[in-house]
Formats: structure tokens, C-alpha cells, sequence
């Protein structure tokens, strides 16, 4: 491998980690505001769907991608909201409704997107950072969607709010002691409820950077389980917004390795470049599993870490 | 060698099929009532492969006296002999149409066996004379012809004479449609080159997008693809304002200001032999295969990225491949160097269905 | 029941604690079902289409002719292994999410060792049994690495097991497109097919793959492994609660990693009959999803494994007729996902319902919460 290689591909990667870790951020942000409840909806999968066919039809029908990207955003919050609400019921299992819902988002998804598999929606302009290096891929790689700095900012912002507001206070106390949050008059089923619904908002916006940006198309196959993973990023990023940022792009980046190696001519076992994301994530977590950090951070009510 | 006598014939046998059934559709009435069950693998509307078959089965869909259920979504499981059975048992199917390539063995093969008095046909050239039952067959349509007329035009449209390709799977018939764009870009413009990325899925569309985007970064200023859906490659291309040919349907409405031309299957002119045949009460062909010399192939109309240079050559390529001009003209070097084709190839010659190589100019590795 | 009840008759007609959870077990799940249905007939009538048509072809495609069934059945069969391969582990507090991994790997094992086996001649009863065991053997390893790794070094299994998955589609695929690849299998890469003389037939008088005999098999022994036995016992304490079972000096670590290795064997069995009974082969068909739908069928049977089975071919009839409604009545693929998705929600709501229906409880036992 040249220098020019080694540059290409570092190029790439850092594009990759800029285009394609938008839906892990939002999707594994909305996700860690809701674990910090104390509550787990595994049903991203059926947020991102949804939010990605409700996103494309809003522009589609509106003509203004922004108010697609509304639109899925509130998909994602009923469904949320609805996740909330059903599992405020005893005896309910957070983690069994997660998947119904990821089913039945998908679904819906499906069913009603049919008609907006053929049509070309607007799509999301990108803000040209590197066009001042007049190199073109260098330009290309920093085509930056205005929505990854929005999950940046609101990663920092839940970051602060979780230690500093008076809301990310109470929440984390629920997600920690549902009694003790009780004892405080809170109503611990409200709390979650909001978390469920604000996560299944920031799960829809996800969804919306996939079909109206990147790839930016709207068809079945869109998502490869980019909503299941970033769920299980959060438990990878132990529940701080910030470290689910930092998973969202070394996920990206990952996931530019298999075919920017062959760009350069690198080919041999593209399989295993091509799971590159998913071994690096699995050798990391046993790596850094055993730190004493790990049990410290999980929320203290979260079924899955019990 | 014998096996190459027996697919010219059945090539003849195709072609005389055809012959039979110039006459109009309209003046077709079925003896008994057909219904055609068809499966597809994808949904019908993928932009790609799936949507090319169900385009061609709504023209089956107007012919009297056929009725034709369709199955979307189908795996290439036991799901597909459930499906197939499913139609024949509960919707009294008497022509299965099973239209993705993994159907074939053992799912075609075995309900075949189970239901002689069904016809199934598939789409891909796998049926086997000697050991395949003789209510099954298979239908093909050569694509890399249209492939070829995609280099043809590519070749001269493009300016860094880089033509980028995103490839699923490293598998014969993705390599020979590669090898012809090649071919074709090579015929009118000596220096151009293909440089190919796998991504070892048939759909994946975030990795399509990330290795046209490495692709376009590599040099490329023409994006052709083989995945089932080419709508993310060629909409990736049209946003990097880079040009695009297409694959299976049409994209041309995707890339308004780069589209170059696209190859196009034309299913509709095999099923309507098969319509003929089964109104007419005469038995199906086994083995249809075809190509631009039997109306069974298209290139998307050309868009604004083609040259009118490229245009006018495109459609010349297309009167010769009708005429029966070769593709692979040997010798032929692989991209390691061998000789892989000493001497011209018939478009149709048998050996070129195992396909295993890049030629010499093509920039990747199938392994 | 009559409103003129005499306190004596109420007192006789009122359930022991035992079959009232039986009779709450039955009613529960009919109701919701019904109430799925109607939510989803308020759907199809908002769609224009007629909810007695739609279920009327949900019966004949799912259960109306013996045909019908034996499609059901065999759909079901997957479903039945890799329900089981959730369950397992559900019991003693684990979400494994990673049978799909398991299930391709010991699919591709099996076809791997069968290559040799079959070109030595050596005899179907012979292959058979080794091309199942390593299958096993191999899914168990791969899911009690998931266990292992939660138990020895605290990562957590639902992720470790979803990334092993996607881990082992890309070895399958490496191996399959590669090494293993048989030179006949020209566009649709496999390994060698296992031939005719080595494929698992139908049960007797059926349509239907072994694989479902292996399922109702593993479902009852696993069931009573479960309930009946000190291992099940220990196992679902640990599952209640670790560090009092800690603190009783269970064998917790062995537990977790046996528990997760009986799931990995039931997913790898799956597996087995993918390419011994339907595929004749190894080949990304194998990835085929039934792994993760394995972790619905196990929710809705509440990780109960006999109750997996009615679960599962619920699922298989779902799937069965939902390529009818298609043909009929002119419906996308999806219009089947969007039942789903209501029935499972259903489903799981109803659960809130269990100890709280009053006419369904046992008189003696007020407790029961």
C-alpha cells in the first residue's frame, strides 16, 4: 500500500464515518435517552423504517425535505409513544414489545411506501466544507448533512443536560431507582413514556437522513439493520451520548474500509472487510468489557443488563 | 462438444418457437384456461430485476383466457416449493413462472417431479436435457449484449476513460456483464478501463452508495451497476454529478442530467411465446435463450450524459449484435495475465456461462 | 352461567389454583387473538377491503386442506428450533439475539463436513448423524462464546450475539464463495451439494421435513429439562435472581455457558435440516431470518418451550397463507408483516392480563401477582 493509497482510503473513511454514522447517532441517541429511563425499546428497526418511507413521502407530496424529516420524526414519536404506553402496563416485557413494534413498523412501512418506491423526491442538501482544498474527493468526503452537526450538538447537549437540568436529573434518577424516583413524587410511567416517545422521534429523524440523504432513496431493502445495531451501540457507548457519537463514527468508518480497499485494488476476503464494522465493535467490547466503569453507568432499572 | 450442439439446437428451437408466435397476441384464445403463477424473489417494484418481470407479466395479464397470480417476496427457501404448490394446489396454476436464479435446484427441480402436469419455467439457463424433468425449462435473456451497447456509449462519453462498476457477487453472469462493458467501451475507446467494486450483497443500498461514492473518488466519471436495485448507484452518480448506464429496468427518469443508456431485459417477448403456446394448446419450449437477435433484449432510451458520438456508435453495436457480431474476439488476456478466450466467441457459446475471470483493463479481483 | 347461582354451586364452580392458570393460559391468548383480528379488520375496512375474504384465506391457506397444513407444518419447523434457541437462555436471564448466526454456521459445518463424507462413500446413517452432531456442536460453541464472553468478561450477550451473527454470515459467505465453493455452482455459489442418497426425506405419509419431528422433540425433553429437573431448577433461579443464586453456591458460570450451548445446538440443528432436508447444500439462502423471528415465537410462548410449538406454527400459517392473500386479493407482501405486528402487540399487552381477570381467578389464591 502507497502513501496515495493509504490516503485514499483514510479519505474514505473519513467520509464514510461522516455520511453513514448519521442514522447510528440519532437512532442510538433517541435509544440512550430512553434506556436512561429505565426502559429498552429494541423496535428502532421499525422507527428507521418507518421514519425513512414517512420522510421521503412528506418530500415527495410537500416538496420540502425539512418538513419530511418532521413528519418522520413524528412517525417515530407515535410509535414510540405507543411503546411507552403498552409497556407502562404490569407485566409487560419492554424488550418483546421492542421487537413486535419492529415488526409492525416495518410493516406499515412497507405497505404504505409502495407508491413512493418509483417517484424522486428533494433530497437534503449537504453543506460543502472542503471545497476550499480543491481536491475533489477531499470535497466530497466533507459534504456534511446540516443533520450530523444537529446530533453532535444534541449528543453534547444530552451530555450536559443528563449532570446539569433539572429533567436529566429525574430521569436518570428513574432509570437508576424507579422506587427512589417514586419516593421524589415523580411519576415514573410519565417519565418513561416521554423518553420512549422523544427516543422513537430521534429514531424517525434517522430514518429520514437514509432516505433523503444518504443513500437517499427510498426501496425495502434500504436498512440493513442499521436500527437494531445502533440500539446496541448504546450499550456499547455504556449510555453516555457522547461515547454513542464516537461509536456512531468509528462505525461509519468501519463500514468504508471493504470498499475503499478495493478501490485500491485490495480485494482478498472482502467478506471480512466488509464485516469490518461488526468485528472491531465485538473486539473492543471484549476488550474494554471487564472495566469497572461498565456496571457503574447501566441504569439501574434496565431489564436487558439485569 | 456435445454440449454445445444441443444448446445450439435448442437456441433453434427457441428461435423456430418465436417464429410461431408472430402472430398477434390479441388473436389468442386459450383452449383452457391458463393461470400463471409467478414468483419473485424482491418486490415488483425494485427498479430492478423483479420490476422487469412484473412489467412483462402485466402485458401477459391482457392476453384473453389468462389469468396470472403473482407472489412477491418469495425466498430462495423452501418458502418458494411451499409458494409454488400453494398456486397450484389452492389457485389450480398450470405455468409457474419462478423468476430468481436460486429457485432453480432443488426447489424447480423437485416440485417439477411432484407436478407433471404443471410447466415451470425459470429464468435462468440451468435446465438440463438429461436429467431435468421434462415439464420444467428454463428461459434466459443474455443481458451483457445490452451491457455491451452500455460500454459502447460509456466509452465515449466519458472523459478520464474510468468506467466504475458496482457488482454484487463475483458469479458468471455479473462477470460477463462486466467483461462486456469492457469490451464494448474497449471497441471505441482503446484507453478506457473498468474498475469494479464487490459488495457481496444483492442488496445492500448504503454500501452500494459507499462504493460508488469510492468509485467516483477513484477517478471514474461513468457508474454502471449489477445489484437488484440499481436505484441507489445511479441516483449516488447523478448527485456527484458524475454520468450513469443502467441495468434491468430503466433509471433513466433517476438521472435526469447524467444518464447514458441502460440494458434493459425484454421478458415480455418469451412469455408471450409461452401465452401462444398454451392458447394454441402446443407445448412450451424447454429452453428459450436469447439476445438482441430475438427481440429479447433493450437499451434504455439515451439520456443527456450520452455523446452524440457514443449515441451513434451505441446503435451501431446494437445493428451488429443483431447480426450476430461477436463480443469476445480472442485472444483474450484475464487481468492476471492468461489467456482465457483464444479465438472468437458466439455471443451464446455455452463456455462463457461459467465465466470465472476479469479481463485484461478490467481494475479489481474476483476473489 | 346463570345469574341464579345458590353459594354452594358458586363454591364448586370456582377453579383450583392449578386450572384456573390453565383455563387463563387458554382464554387470554384466544382473546387477544380476537381482538388483533378486529383491530385488524378496522385496517382492511379503512382500506377497502373485506375482513371476511382476508381470514377466510388465512384459514384455507394456513390450516383448510391437508395440503395447507403440511405447508404450515413445515414452515413452522425452523421456527420451532430457533424459538427453543431463545427461550433457553430467556430462562436464566439472558436476550440472546444471535440464533441466526448460529443457525448459518452450523448449516454451513454440516454441509462442510459432509464433503468429505459423502465423496469416502461412507453411508447416510453414518453422515447423517455426524453432519447433525458438529452442527450442534458448532452453534453451541458459537452462542456459549456469547455466554461466556457475559459471564467471564461482563460483555453483553444481546450485543455480542447480534454482532456474532453478522460475523458468521460473513464466514459462511467467505467459505461458500471461496474454498468450499463447488465449481458447478456456478451463479448461485454453494458448497457440494450432499446428493440425493444423503437428504433427509419427509416424515412417513407427509409432506413434511424431519426437522419438525426434531423440533417436538427438543420442545418436550427441553421442557422438562427446564421444570422437572435440579438444572432447570438452578437455571431459572439464576435467572430470578444471581447473586442469591451466588449466594446458594449454584454453579452460576456453567449455568450461563450451558444454557447459551443449548440453544446454540438447537439453532445449529436448524441449520442442519436447512441443508440436509431443504437446500442439499450450503449458500446464502441459509440466511433466511428464521433466527430472529425464532425471538418473537419465543416472547409470545413466554419461554415456555411446549408452548413454543403452537407459537411457531401459528407463524408457519401466518407465512403459509400469506402468499394466498397476495394472489387474491391483490395485496402487498407487507399487508401479512402489518398483522404480525399487531397480533405480537396484542399478544404482549394481554399478558398484563394474567392474574387480573377476576371470574378467572382461583378463590384461594389471592396472591397470585
Amino acid at each position: 500500500m502507497t502513501g496515495a493509497d493509504l490516503f485514499i482510503v483514510m479519505i474514505a473513511m473519513v467520509g464514510g464515518a461522516i455520511r453513514v454514522s448519521t442514522p447510528f447517532m440519532f437512532v442510538a441517541l433517541g435509544e440512550c435517552l430512553t434506556e436512561k429511563s429505565g426502559r429498552i425499546n429494541l423496535g428502532h428497526e421499525g422507527n428507521l423504517v418507518l421514519g425513512a418511507m414517512v420522510a421521503y413521502a412528506g418530500s415527495y407530496t410537500t416538496g420540502s425535505p425539512w418538513l419530511g424529516v418532521l413528519m418522520a420524526g413524528c412517525a417515530g414519536l407515535v410509535l414510540g409513544a405507543m411503546h411507552g404506553w403498552i409497556c407502562k402496563l404490569p407485566r409487560v416485557n419492554d424488550i418483546a414489545v421492542g421487537i413486535a413494534f419492529m415488526s409492525f413498523g416495518t410493516g406499515l412501512a412497507f405497505f404504505f411506501g409502495k407508491p413512493y418506491i418509483q417517484p424522486s423526491a428533494p433530497r437534503l442538501e449537504a453543506i460543502p466544507l472542503g471545497d476550499w482544498t480543491g481536491n475533489s474527493s477531499v470535497a466530497q468526503a466533507l459534504q456534511v448533512n446540516p443533520l450530523f452537526f444537529v446530533g453532535i450538538a444534541l449528543a453534547v447537549f444530552l451530555w450536559w443536560a443528563f449532570r446539569n437540568m433539572r429533567w436529566g436529573l429525574i430521569l436518570r434518577m428513574t432509570g437508576d431507582s424507579a422506587a427512589s424516583a417514586k419516593a421524589m413524587g415523580v411519576s415514573v410511567d410519565l417519565v418513561r413514556l416521554l423518553a420512549t416517545a422523544a427516543g422513537g422521534f430521534l429514531a424517525g429523524v434517522g430514518g429520514a437522513f437514509l432516505s433523503l440523504f444518504y443513500p437517499g432513496s427510498w426501496n425495502e431493502g434500504l436498512s440493513s439493520g442499521q436500527g437494531l445495531m445502533a440500539v446496541a451501540l448504546v450499550i456499547f457507548a455504556r449510555w453516555d451520548p457522547v461515547r454513542c457519537v464516537f461509536a456512531a463514527l468509528l462505525f461509519g468508518a468501519a463500514g468504508a474500509i471493504g470498499p475503499s480497499l478495493q478501490s485500491i485494488g485490495i480485494s482478498q476476503g472482502y467478506y471480512f472487510f466488509n464485516a469490518a464494522p461488526y468485528i472491531l465493535t465485538l473486539f473492543i467490547m471484549i476488550a474494554s468489557a471487564r472495566s469497572k466503569g461498565a456496571a457503574r453507568e447501566a441504569p439501574g432499572e434496565l431489564s436487558i443488563v439485569k | 462438444m456435445t454440449s454445445i450442439l444441443s444448446r445450439r439446437s435448442l437456441l433453434k428451437a427457441g428461435a423456430a418457437g418465436l417464429a410461431a408466435s408472430a402472430l398477434p397476441l390479441g388473436l389468442a384464445r386459450a383452449q383452457t384456461p391458463i393461470v400463471l403463477g409467478a414468483v419473485y424473489v424482491g418486490p415488483r417494484d425494485d427498479f430492478g430485476w423483479n420490476q422487469a418481470h412484473a412489467v412483462a407479466m402485466d402485458i401477459l395479464k391482457q392476453v384473453p383466457g389468462v389469468t396470472v397470480i403473482e407472489e412477491e417476496k418469495v425466498p430462495e427457501t423452501d418458502a418458494v416449493a411451499q409458494s409454488m404448490e400453494s398456486m397450484i394446489n389452492l389457485d389450480g396454476a398450470n405455468l409457474v413462472l419462478a423468476t430468481s436464479f436460486g429457485y432453480y435446484n432443488p426447489f424447480v427441480v423437485e416440485t417439477a417431479k411432484k407436478y407433471p402436469n404443471v410447466e415451470f419455467r425459470h429464468a435462468a439457463p440451468l435446465w438440463n436435457e438429461a436429467t431435468d424433468p421434462k415439464n420444467a425449462g428454463s428461459y434466459f435473456c443474455y443481458l451483457n449484449q445490452a451491457h455491451y451497447v452500455n460500454g459502447v456509449a460509456a466509452g465515449l462519453s466519458t472523459t478520464s476513460n474510468k468506467i466504475g462498476f458496482v457488482a454484487a457477487k463475483p458469479i458468471p453472469s455479473v462477470l460477463s456483464n462486466i467483461n462486456s462493458v469492457l469490451l464494448g467501451a474497449k471497441s471505441v475507446n482503446p484507453e478506457a478501463t473498468v474498475q469494479v467494486i464487490f459488495t457481496g450483497e444483492w442488496s445492500m443500498p448504503v454500501r452500494e452508495a459507499e462504493a460508488a461514492n469510492a468509485l467516483i473518488d477513484a477517478g471514474c466519471d461513468v457508474i454502471t451497476c449489477h445489484v437488484d436495485g440499481p436505484k441507489v448507484v445511479i441516483e449516488t452518480a447523478e448527485t456527484r454529478g458524475v454520468k450513469s448506464c443502467g441495468h434491468n429496468a430503466s433509471q433513466a427518469p433517476l438521472a435526469p442530467k447524467g444518464f447514458i443508456t441502460g440494458a434493459e431485459y425484454k421478458w415480455e417477448t418469451i412469455y408471450k411465446i409461452y401465452a401462444d403456446a398454451l392458447a394454441a394448446g402446443q407445448p412450451l419450449p424447454n429452453f428459450i435463450a436469447g439476445g438482441y437477435h430475438n427481440d429479447m433484449l433493450r437499451n434504455s432510451d439515451f439520456g443527456a450524459g450520452a455523446s452524440p458520438e457514443g449515441v451513434k456508435a451505441a446503435e451501431a453495436a446494437i445493428e451488429g449484435l443483431k447480426a450476430g457480431k461477436p463480443i469476445y474476439v480472442g485472444p483474450l488476456k484475464d487481468n492476471a495475465g492468461n489467456v482465457v478466450i483464444e479465438s472468437s466467441m458466439d455471443n451464446y457459446a455455452p463456455v462463457l456461462d461459467g465465466m470465472n475471470y476479469l479481463l485484461e483493463g478490467v481494475q479489481g479481483s474476483i476473489t | 352461567m346463570t345469574a341464579v347461582v345458590s353459594p354452594p354451586a358458586m363454591r364448586s364452580f370456582s377453579l383450583g389454583p392449578k386450572s384456573a392458570r390453565v383455563v387463563e393460559a387458554l382464554v387470554i391468548p384466544i382473546g387477544a387473538l380476537v381482538a388483533s383480528a378486529l383491530l385488524f379488520s378496522v385496517f382492511l375496512i379503512a382500506l377497502g377491503k373485506s375482513p371476511a375474504t382476508f381470514f377466510s384465506l388465512i384459514w384455507t391457506g394456513g390450516f383448510g386442506s391437508s395440503f395447507s397444513i403440511q405447508n404450515t407444518l413445515q414452515r413452522s419447523a425452523p421456527l420451532i428450533l430457533t424459538g427453543l434457541a431463545f427461550a433457553i437462555p430467556a430462562r436464566i436471564g439472558l436476550t440472546l439475539i444471535g440464533a441466526e448466526g448460529a443457525l448459518v454456521l452450523g448449516g454451513f459445518t454440516a454441509a462442510a463436513v459432509a464433503i468429505p463424507l459423502v465423496t469416502g462413500g461412507i453411508a447416510p446413517f453414518l453422515t447423517l448423524p455426524i453432519m447433525a452432531l458438529s452442527a450442534m456442536l458448532v452453534g453451541a460453541t458459537w452462542i456459549g462464546f456469547a455466554g461466556w464472553l457475559r459471564h467471564y468478561r461482563g460483555v453483553n450477550e444481546t450485543i455480542s450475539s447480534l454482532l456474532l451473527s453478522y460475523i458468521a454470515v460473513a464466514i459462511m459467505n467467505f467459505f461458500v464463495e471461496g474454498l468450499l465453493r463447488d465449481p458447478a455452482s456456478a451463479n448461485k455459489p454453494s458448497t457440494m451439494p450432499i446428493g440425493d442418497a444423503y437428504r433427509v426425506g419427509s416424515m412417513p405419509g407427509t409432506s413434511v421435513h424431519w426437522g419438525l419431528a426434531a423440533g417436538l422433540l427438543l420442545a418436550v425433553v427441553l421442557w422438562i429439562l427446564m421444570t422437572r429437573t435440579t438444572f432447570g431448577f438452578a437455571a431459572r433461579m439464576t435467572g430470578g435472581n444471581v447473586r442469591a443464586a451466588k449466594a446458594q453456591g449454584l454453579p452460576v458460570g456453567f449455568l450461563v455457558v450451558a444454557c447459551c450451548a443449548i440453544a446454540g445446538a438447537c439453532a445449529g440443528l436448524a441449520g442442519f435440516y436447512e441443508v440436509a432436508a431443504v437446500h442439499g447444500q450450503a449458500n446464502a439462502s441459509l440466511v433466511a431470518g428464521y433466527g430472529f423471528t425464532g425471538i418473537l415465537v419465543a416472547f409470545l410462548a413466554r419461554q415456555n418451550p411446549l408452548s413454543v410449538v403452537p407459537v411457531a406454527i401459528m407463524f408457519g400459517a401466518l407465512a403459509a397463507s400469506g402468499g394466498l392473500i397476495q394472489r387474491r386479493m391483490g395485496m402487498p407482501d407487507a399487508t401479512v408483516l402489518v398483522l404480525q405486528g399487531i397480533i405480537f402487540v396484542v399478544l404482549l399487552v394481554s399478558e398484563t392480563f394474567y392474574g387480573r381477570i377476576p371470574f378467572l381467578q382461583a378463590k384461594t389464591t389471592g396472591d397470585r401477582t
